[in-house]
């Protein structure tokens, strides 16, 4: 265990490409080989992840200064016209730390894919892609430049694409796979404009270089505003920040564990890390204006996000809704300043809702439906799915010592101390947070089963114990019905646990829920935050009031949403019987996807229906025009030939005449 | 004593009545006609100048022309025109016996 | 004094094609072969030079200058350097791989081959000639085997599409011929009297001599020829409808290499002879580039016809290479010659890819298919990589070549705007590339194709080639991207030395 040579660092992306490559091109008939190829591939990347956060641990742990812990590589991969197009790798605090989410959570995930997509036809191709995801994420993690991380920003929105499209026969899976691509392209669109801004500014793509630069004075004032917000635009598109969220609950129809991978732990975070990687430059805006916007926009995606998730009835629609919230509370976190405990709440985060998402997948296995109306008392059947999934949703909703308490209160904090408007917004917003992944909880795992009697299922076509209202929203029924013809029993007694390759990684993330918070906690020294911050003393007083004030909020959200989902005190349409209209608004998700739809149908095909019909009309009328004009004239011109010899005749002569009499007068001797 | 000029007129004279004719008359054979007379007010005209302008004329002091480039050129023109007026009254045939006219104001096949 | 190999690569299309018409005709496999043997061989040249062609040299290489007709100083005079050679390579590979997409035409086999290779020593030809005269000619010659292809074995409406292509390609070739002979007459003329070579007439400061409206004239003259080719807005609506009527491998070269002489004419031609009058009119070219780019992209967007999608596309990624130019910075044109290359990769395979359909369903309406890619998963995957690679993906060529479009163009401070309206074009291609995936291949299998089958044996082979290279070219640009540079710093040397 020498120190870690930063060439070591290609590899990691690099063993699950190669899984790719030979799924695709070798073993894709093999689903055993291919799965078992892309595990491996993954835990080998695994392995020299860790090593590299062993050596950067190792070197903070000895007070090396900040250089110490950051390390880089840059090669030119190729240059035009005198602009050279770097590749590099760049190995810190914050990219060791995403690595090891990153190649964790994915080598989990595979894990429980082997038992949740054991009878896909696509299978081979499911492991193939899982591993392309990996690979892009590691280039973008690693990405020491702009280019790089944008091509590993539009790769893994290429793989999220794949993957949200995975059962393509769904027109409902195709449809929300375009959409995810086109919404984060829209962001991308954004990060492209501003990484021009930023190459034409300072001549440089590379992070360390551009910081430089910055500091120097090459770009600065608005301008560096605009650049950085663009840049965000990135970030909002890839991490589903209002306005374009819009996708990342449709994402849902891909496959849950993609879900747990790319909808919640890793590529939806990237749009975090880029704000997190870029922080320095964001802060050197002036009046720091650029992060105001990242944590207005963070702020109010938390608050707008969390209150949908309120009304959803799709266990995955809720976590999605989580997911979206909570990643607008790291932008928060990062946009109020507090650096490291946006970051911190990443780190947490990945692991609590990838759990969530496998644990619902583990639900959805096993009574398939995602409908929590038509679930409840799961808990008594699915004792560890419950358990690890109570784990995660403690964490979620901020309960000491659970990992997310620990980076919630220090955002909020880093609110508190900014803004006090931003601190309101992420107070609510954890108050929703905790009453609604409660009311996912209840519904779920307490009181009695709901679902359809199993014989009934069975009797109808396309009940498959489930109401076929909701048969056309959950993607997995069709394929999971298979299975359920060859399960001996239905109904309530046909539910029993998934296998241990789906529990053992449950348990796995459970760990992780529990204690990973501690990191960062004032007990080990606010380590993890130090860490981050290469090396940095981090002594924040301890906001106390805010600390109190969050656990408070969390126990109270989780006391009400006991009183009406699992005590039945209060009723549950308390608030959308006076007010139905609210209801139905926030449940049509603020409309917002009937407005983009308005969007794209009325003006964006109708501006091109209108170009075509210029086209046709306009452009090519003129060219047909001409044509037609030439035709015409020489129509008109034909009328001159009478046929009448006499009529030449003249004709010739009058040439004549005309011609000798130019001659004479200009006296030309020819 | 004759001069250029004398020549030049006749030719000119000559030369309008045949387009005069050729242009008015609806006879295809008159028309043909009149064309002949335009041919030969050409070779007057040629001619004249030949026996005038000629430069071997001005140098010799005789009237024998020793260029004979002008009445080279009459030979030739009136065996074209021989040749045209075969051809234009065989065409002038082949309209008739088609078309029973040889109104040039009925043959207007190549009207538009 | 022996052939070159760019005479070589040049006429052994021509031979080939005389042999072909000399075969009897009902031996099509023997046809078929001798055709795709000689395409084969003049890609083989093509390629050797490619890899003799020294990049740390840069400037002309294989040149070949011999008198022609010395009195009016026409020579034949032929040469490579980074700006032509990767069209040529583009060019006969795309006409080999076209000849294999025509493996199934019977009506007329041997005419049609014969023209095919006709076509391709046309193309090759505008490309490798340096004398304009000899350019021209090629350029003129080029049309009468396209116009022929289209017209025999087009479509429904190919006698409308094959004329209006003819007809427009002559109108700017008339006004081109003008321009040609402006910068003859008004060259300055040398030791050795008038001349028609590209490099001796670049010598000549026309706007200094003659001032700019002058030179802005005779930039015109020459240009809108080239902008019909290109084509840009407004100029580009006989592109869809020879697409459209054009067979397959037609649309291929159309698409692919045709397209490109424009492109590479404007930067060979105007940017080298008239930098001023590039420069003073940059603006415009700009204006046009922006709205081909935004234009064809909508107009793609509600296409229900494949290959009028894909013909439409191209107007918006040769948007690009217009852009590339206009901007005039190193990098911009290095990425607009980047750009043709790819766009001839990825359109041509786009061609393919529709013509494959075609033949199976004969119908190429977006609105008829759906869910094919449970039968087809080969042709599914190969068609979203295609698709991918229009939209510019990273680690495909698209993205590489629109990517160093967008960097150089945005280092010109007049281009930026421009810059930024262009990429916008890159969110409303992949909307019309995802949402034509989704319907075509994606959702439930449509009952009437349900017994189609996927595509395989020689249909595929072209198709993985392109690939091949697509993502060869997106993963290590180098490849191409080191030759190009030395073609386009001479171009832009001129520019330095003009003072612009």
């Amino acid at each position: 265990m020498e120190s870690f040579s930063i060439e070591y660092l290609g590899l990691i992306p690099l063993f699950p490409l190669l899984a790719f490559v030979i799924i695709a091109l070798v073993t894709r008939p093999l689903k055993r080989l291919s799965a078992y190829l892309s595990i491996l591939a993954v835990f080998a990347s695994l392995l020299v992840s860790a090593w590299a956060l062993y050596s950067l641990v190792i070197a903070f742990l000895s007070h090396a200064s900040g250089e110490a812990l950051v390390k880089e590589l840059t090669v030119t991969w190729f240059s035009v016209g005198g602009v050279a197009l770097p590749a590099g790798l760049i190995l810190d605090p914050l990219t060791a730390m995403m690595l090891i989410v990153v190649t964790i959570v994915s080598f989990l995930v595979q894990v429980y894919s082997q038992g949740y997509m054991h009878d896909d036809p696509g299978y081979s191709k499911y492991f193939a892609f899982i591993s392309l995801f990996t690979t892009s994420m590691l280039i973008l993690v690693m990405a020491n430049n702009f280019l790089q991380l944008y091509i590993g920003w539009e790769l893994v929105g290429l793989c999220s694409y794949l993957l949200i499209g995975f059962w393509y026969h769904k027109p409902e899976a195709a449809a929300a796979a375009k959409k995810a691509f086109l919404t984060t392209r829209l962001g991308d669109l954004g990060l492209l404009v501003g990484i021009l801004i930023i190459y034409f500014t300072t001549h440089s793509f590379g992070f360390a270089e551009i910081e430089h630069e910055i500091k120097v004075g090459a770009l600065s004032g608005g301008l560096l505003t605009v650049a950085m917000v663009c840049v965000f635009l990135g970030a909002v598109g890839k991490s589903a920040q209002f306005p374009l969220h819009v996708w990342l609950p449709d994402a849902m129809e891909g496959p849950t564990p993609v879900s747990a991978l790319i909808h919640a732990a890793t590529m939806v975070a990237a749009g975090v890390y880029l704000v997190a990687r870029t922080f320095e430059m964001f802060a050197a805006s002036p009046d720091q204006q650029a992060l105001l916007v990242v944590a207005y926009v963070g702020g109010f995606t938390a608050i707008f996000a969390a209150s949908m998730g309120l009304v959803m009835n799709d266990i995955k629609k809720v976590m999605a809704y989580s997911t979206i919230s909570q990643l607008g509370y790291m932008m928060m976190g990062l946009g109020v300043g507090a650096y490291a405990a946006g970051v911190f709440h990443l780190f947490n985060h990945a692991f609590f809702k990838a759990l969530l998402f496998l644990g619902s997948g583990s639900v959805i296995h096993a009574v398939h439906d995602q409908d929590m109306r038509n679930m409840g008392g799961l808990g008594g059947k699915l004792k560890i799915t419950f358990v690890t999934m109570l784990f995660a949703s403690l964490a979620l909703a901020g309960i000491p010592p659970f990992s997310g308490f620990w980076s919630k209160d220090e955002i909020l904090a880093g609110a508190f101390e900014k803004d006090t408007l931003l601190y309101i917004i992420g107070a609510v917003a954890a108050f929703f947070t905790a009453f609604y992944i409660f009311r996912a909880m209840f519904m779920t795992f307490t009181g009695k089963y709901r679902g359809a009697p199993a014989h009934d299922s069975h009797g109808s076509a396309g009940g498959h114990g489930h109401d076929s209202v909701h048969a056309s929203a959950s993607p997995e029924d069709e394929l999971r019905a298979k299975v359920k013809e060859h399960a001996s029993g239905h109904g309530e007694h046909g539910i029993h646990e998934s296998p241990w390759v789906m529990t053992v990684p449950l348990i796995l993330l459970a760990i992780p829920s529990l204690l990973s918070g501690l990191l960062g906690s004032p007990f080990m020294g606010m380590a993890f935050q130090s860490f981050i911050e290469k090396g940095a003393e981090v002594h924040e007083e301890l906001n106390y009031t805010v600390m109190m004030s969050s656990i408070a909020i969390a126990v109270a959200g989780i006391l009400l949403s006991s009183l009406v989902y699992y005590f039945k005190i209060i009723p549950a349409n308390l608030i959308s019987r006076p007010l139905p209209w609210l209801h139905a608004f926030v449940l049509n998700k603020y409309a917002m996807d009937d407005l983009y739809g308005w969007i794209v149908n009325s003006v964006v095909l109708g501006a091109s229906r209108a170009a075509l019909w210029f086209d046709q009309y306009v452009v090519d009328g003129i060219v047909n025009g001409v044509a037609n004009l030439v035709g015409a004239a020489g129509g008109a011109l034909r009328k001159v030939e009478t046929g009448q010899i006499p009529n030449y005749g003249l004709a010739i002569f009058a040439g004549a005449v005309v011609i000798s009499a130019v001659l004479i007068i200009s006296g030309s001797t020819l | 004593m004759l001069s250029l000029n004398h020549f030049l007129l006749l030719g000119a004279v000559l030369f309008s009545i045949g387009l005069y004719g050729a242009l008015s008359r609806r006879n295809a054979v008159a028309i043909l006609m009149c064309i002949e007379l335009m041919f030969n007010a050409v070779n007057i005209t040629l001619v004249a100048f030949a026996r005038f302008l000629a430069p071997a004329a001005t140098a010799s002091q005789s009237l024998a022309p020793v260029s004979t480039v002008g009445q080279v050129f009459t030979i030739f023109v009136i065996t074209v025109a021989a040749a045209e007026a075969a051809v234009g009254l065989a065409i002038v045939l082949a309209i008739y016996r088609t078309r029973r006219t040889i109104s040039v104001e009925d043959v207007d096949l190549m009207k538009w | 004094m022996s052939p070159g190999y760019l005479t070589l690569i040049t006429f052994l299309p021509l031979l080939g094609a005389i042999v072909t018409a000399l075969m009897p005709k009902d031996n099509l496999r023997a046809i078929r072969l001798t055709a795709a043997g000689f395409a084969f061989v003049a890609l083989v040249l093509s390629v050797i030079v490619w890899v003799q062609y020294d990049t740390n040299a840069a400037g002309l290489q294989f040149v070949e200058k011999v008198p022609w007709i010395p009195s009016l100083g026409i020579t034949y005079f032929m040469g490579v350097d980074g700006l032509n050679l990767p069209m040529v390579v583009l060019t006969t590979l795309l006409t080999f791989l076209a000849i294999l997409a025509s493996w199934h035409i019977t009506l007329r086999t041997k005419f049609y081959f014969a023209l095919l290779l006709l076509l391709e020593m046309g193309i090759v030809g505008v490309f490798t000639s340096l004398d304009l005269l000899l350019f021209f000619l090629f350029w003129e010659v080029e049309l009468i085997p396209m116009y022929l292809l289209i017209i025999i074995w087009g479509g429904p409406r190919r006698e409308y599409a094959a004329i209006k292509f003819v007809l427009y390609t002559i109108a700017g070739s008339a006004l081109m011929l003008a321009g040609i002979l402006a910068l003859y007459f008004f060259a300055d003329a040398n030791v050795s009297g008038r001349t028609f070579d590209l490099l001796e007439l670049a010598k000549t400061n026309y706007a200094l001599k003659y001032g700019p409206v002058f030179s802005s004239v005779v930039f015109f003259l020459l240009i809108l020829g080239f902008l019909i080719k290109l084509p840009s807005f407004p100029f580009h609506t006989w592109l869809p409808d020879a697409h459209v009527e054009a067979p397959t491998a037609v649309s291929v070269i159309l698409a692919g290499v045709l397209l490109k002489m424009g492109g590479y004419a404007i930067i060979r031609i105007n940017a080298s002879i008239l930098p001023q009058a590039l420069h003073d009119w940059a603006y415009v070219l700009a204006i046009m580039a922006v709205i081909s780019v935004i234009y064809g992209a909508c107009t793609s967007m509600v296409q229900n016809d494949l290959k009028k999608m894909v013909a439409y596309s191209s107007v918006s990624h040769m948007g690009y290479v217009l852009l590339g130019i206009a901007a005039l910075t190193p990098a911009s044109m290095n990425g607009a010659v980047l750009q043709m290359f790819t766009h001839g990769t990825i359109t041509g395979m786009l061609f393919l890819l529709v013509g494959v359909i075609y033949d199976k369903t004969h119908t190429r309406l977006i609105s008829e298919f759906g869910g094919l890619a449970a039968r087809m998963p080969l042709y599914a995957t190969l068609f979203v990589m295609g698709g991918l690679a229009s939209l510019g993906l990273p680690g495909m060529s698209g993205f590489v070549a629109e990517f160093t479009v967008f960097v150089g163009s945005y280092l010109n401070p007049n281009m930026q705007l421009f810059t930024i309206i262009a990429a916008a074009g890159i969110v409303i291609t992949a909307g019309y590339i995802m949402w034509m995936l989704q319907r075509v291949f994606f959702g439930p299998l449509v009952q009437k194709w349900q017994h189609i089958e996927d595509a395989r044996g020689i249909e595929v082979v072209p198709l993985v080639v392109l690939v091949v290279i697509i993502i060869a070219v997106g993963v290590y640009p180098a490849l191409v991207t080191n030759v190009i540079g030395g073609g386009v710093a001479p171009v832009m040397a001129n520019f330095t030395k003009a003072g612009l």
